[in-house]
């Protein structure tokens, strides 16, 4: 056997803002083995939901992922609706619509931008980042936040949005268009950046499809699949707008989907924003009948889950979260070994991982006695000890 | 001249060069910033930073040898004010040089880049041994292509190996088509040299945690500044006096040489901003297979008078 020397990415680490772990294996710059370690960020989420009433549950999904903070919501609303057999109006769903591209658009353009600086190329990600603006600006227009945008509940929709905002929505997403083609053009056209990207990081449509990759990380590896238009809510299926797919699976295709997406949402905001019709925003829902559903929604990462089970009360008994991410880190299994540390860096980005929405709790076990070996007290004293040692040495 | 002369010499160009270097770094950063739609640092900002290094504290890790590890930013640091010194007492007292110098500026220039490598093993880091594997390839990939390139300034010189005469400073225009392939050979292993985006794969920060320098703090970091900043004054300045005239002492001449320096910053600023980081293998193969024979090709033309 060749001598294996051992990387760490991660618990922190420049590449993400997150805490992850990622033990490569290399022999020389080659990485021959990768262990995906996460659940450093575990919220419980999932639980203090079934302590929020209905209404409440949506600003807290929010905070699930600063990025896909419409996605989510959205997601949990459709399951709840679902349950309660609402006809949500028609203008609603148009409004829902629009956030969620502007959204995309402003996740696509932050992972452009993020892509760019781990590659070393920060003018992209200065540029990728300014472009983004205007639809920040859209979406404060739209909802009043750039983050967290507490714009969906159950039934419609919170803030309906003036006809002379819709104007400057499209104002503000058609002024961005000829710059995100510029940038678009700039990227695909880059042969630096093809020399980077295209053959690294391949992720074959089998092993996609056995790791159940979803998002653009599945469409660049040739899986058709988009929620949007699998399975349409809100307004998707009253616009025109299309899928991409790439077969070749590496990140440069990933790239290419998501820069094609983003125009091609700034697209369906147009169209959605001309369309809309007039009327209620709010179909009014006065309570929740016992139950189960799903809901879900194609975030900017991929299809976002959301399992709601209702008894009648005011709170939801059970609430089950799956982020993209939960399908798409594994495939780093498939897309990273054989590459070199170099390739890995944009590898592990290719599929815009969000750790801490993807965190569940994790126990450590001990192997031979198969008892668990931390409990809460025990890292209470962990800690304790450590900070005693510290003071000491001080 | 005698010693005291020496030890002047080199204190005061290892001192403006410094100052130069410094400035430089600003002027890379403002430009880069201004490249960005960012407003960028105020124009002391890199002595700041230094300065604020120096006050904070250096850890050694653990696993690190010591000695190697504090001394080698040093040595690097030293070497490049010795270079500086032989290249400004070149430009500015041409009668002064002495047979031979441009191999010893070629021979300190490598002093940098091994003591980064030797630094970063030294620190007994996974990343910095990894970061230190790639500064090694790295050197031997620019290497070649930057002695051919040095190679065609000298047989345009009439085989002069000394940069301080007159016959060799400038010998070597723009207009003939050896000079310019050196020149744009030289180029390229100037940013190489650098360490500069797309050749900055020893520190990569994130695929490596700036590699040969992450376990680097406090005062031996800001060595490193101090060192990058000097190479930074210095590369450019060789170019300008193997290649592109050197100083005349009239005031267009001296015009000219800044006009020329600046020239040279700003294209290392504008490849660094325009460019994403190269792969080891793409950086071998680019520097190997892409320049080394064009460097062949131009000591050839260069032989034959071209």
């Amino acid at each position: 056997m060749s001598h294996k020397s051992m990387i760490s990415i991660g618990p922190f680490h420049p590449l993400q803002e997150e805490a992850e772990f990622f033990q490569l294996y290399l022999d020389g710059e080659r990485v021959v083995d990768v262990d995906v370690r996460i659940s450093y960020t575990h919220r419980g989420i999932e639980k203090l939901d079934e302590s929020k009433t209905f209404d409440q549950v949506p600003f807290v999904v929010e905070r699930v992922c600063g990025i896909c903070s419409a996605s989510h919501p959205l997601a949990y609303i459709q399951a709840v609706e679902e349950i309660a057999h609402v006809k949500v109006p028609e203008r609603a769903l148009y409004l829902r619509t629009i956030v969620n591209e502007l959204a995309r658009i402003h996740s696509h353009l932050l992972w452009v931008g993020l892509a760019g600086h781990f590659l070393g190329y920060n003018t992209v990600f200065m540029w990728a980042w300014k472009y983004r603006e205007p639809t920040m600006e859209a979406l404060e227009i739209a909802t009043g936040s750039r983050v967290n945008y507490a714009n969906c509940k159950i039934g419609g929709v919170r803030r309906d949005i003036t006809d002379e905002h819709l104007k400057m929505i499209d104002r503000l997403v058609t002024g961005t268009r000829g710059d995100i083609e510029m940038l678009t053009g700039a990227v695909i056209d880059d042969p630096v950046l093809h020399a980077r990207l295209k053959g690294v990081g391949v992720l074959s449509k089998a092993d996609a499809y056995a790791y159940g990759a979803c998002g653009p990380t599945g469409r660049g590896s040739g899986m058709p699949i988009d929620v949007r238009r699998d399975d349409p809510y809100a307004a998707y299926d009253r616009l025109d707008w299309n899928m991409f797919v790439e077969e070749t699976g590496d990140v440069f295709a990933k790239a290419k989907i998501r820069l094609l997406e983003v125009l091609e949402s700034i697209k369906i905001i147009k169209q959605a924003v001309h369309d809309i019709p007039g009327g209620e925003i709010d179909a009014k829902v006065e309570n929740i009948p016992a139950g189960e559903a799903i809901g879900h929604v194609e975030a900017p990462r991929g299809e976002t889950f959301h399992y709601v089970r209702s008894d009648g009360s005011n709170y939801p008994v059970r609430h089950k979260i799956r982020a993209p991410s939960y399908n798409n880190v594994p495939t780093f299994k498939a897309s990273c070994i054989g590459a070199d540390i170099s390739d890995v860096a944009i590898t592990l980005a290719s599929v815009d991982p969000c750790y801490s929405c993807t965190e569940r709790m994790c126990t450590a076990v001990d192997a031979e006695s198969g008892k668990e070996m931390f409990d809460f007290a025990q890292l209470v004293k962990l800690s304790q000890e450590k900070t005693e040692r510290i003071r000491k040495q001080i | 001249m005698d010693a005291f002369g020496i030890i002047g010499t080199y204190i005061a160009a290892a001192v403006g060069t410094l100052a130069i270097g410094l400035f430089l770094r600003w002027f890379d950063r403002k430009a880069t910033a201004m490249v960005q739609w960012r407003k960028g640092p105020p124009w002391y900002q890199p002595i700041a930073d230094v300065l604020k290094l120096f006050s904070k504290e250096t850890l050694v890790p653990s696993t690190a040898r010591r000695t190697g590890f504090l001394i080698a930013p040093a040595i690097g640091l030293a070497a490049s004010a010795l270079v500086a010194a032989i290249l400004w007492s070149a430009v500015l007292r041409p009668d002064v040089g002495f047979v031979g110098d441009l191999i010893v500026v070629v021979y300190l220039l490598l002093i940098p880049p091994l003591m980064t490598i030797f630094g970063g093993l030294a620190s007994g880091s996974p990343h910095a041994a990894v970061g230190a594997s790639r500064e090694m390839k790295l050197i031997l990939s620019y290497e070649l292509p930057f002695f051919l390139a040095l190679l065609v300034g000298v047989i345009h010189s009439d085989w002069s190996l000394q940069l301080g005469q007159s016959s060799v400073i400038g010998v070597v225009p723009l207009y003939n088509i050896s000079g310019v392939i050196a020149m744009v050979l030289a180029i390229i292993a100037m940013q190489a040299k650098l360490g500069q985006v797309p050749f900055d794969i020893a520190e990569a920060e994130c695929e490596i945690m700036s590699g040969v320098y992450a376990e680097y703090s406090g005062a031996p970091l800001a060595i490193i500044f101090l060192g990058k900043a000097m190479m930074l004054a210095v590369m450019p300045l060789l170019l300008i006096t193997v290649f592109w005239g050197g100083l005349t002492a009239t005031p267009l001449g001296i015009a000219a040489f800044i006009g020329k320096y600046v020239l040279l910053v700003v294209l290392v600023t504008l490849i660094r901003n325009t460019n994403p980081r190269l792969r080891i293998d793409q950086i071998m193969r680019f520097f190997w297979f892409g320049l080394a024979p064009l460097g062949i090709a131009a000591v050839v033309l260069a032989v034959l008078g071209w």
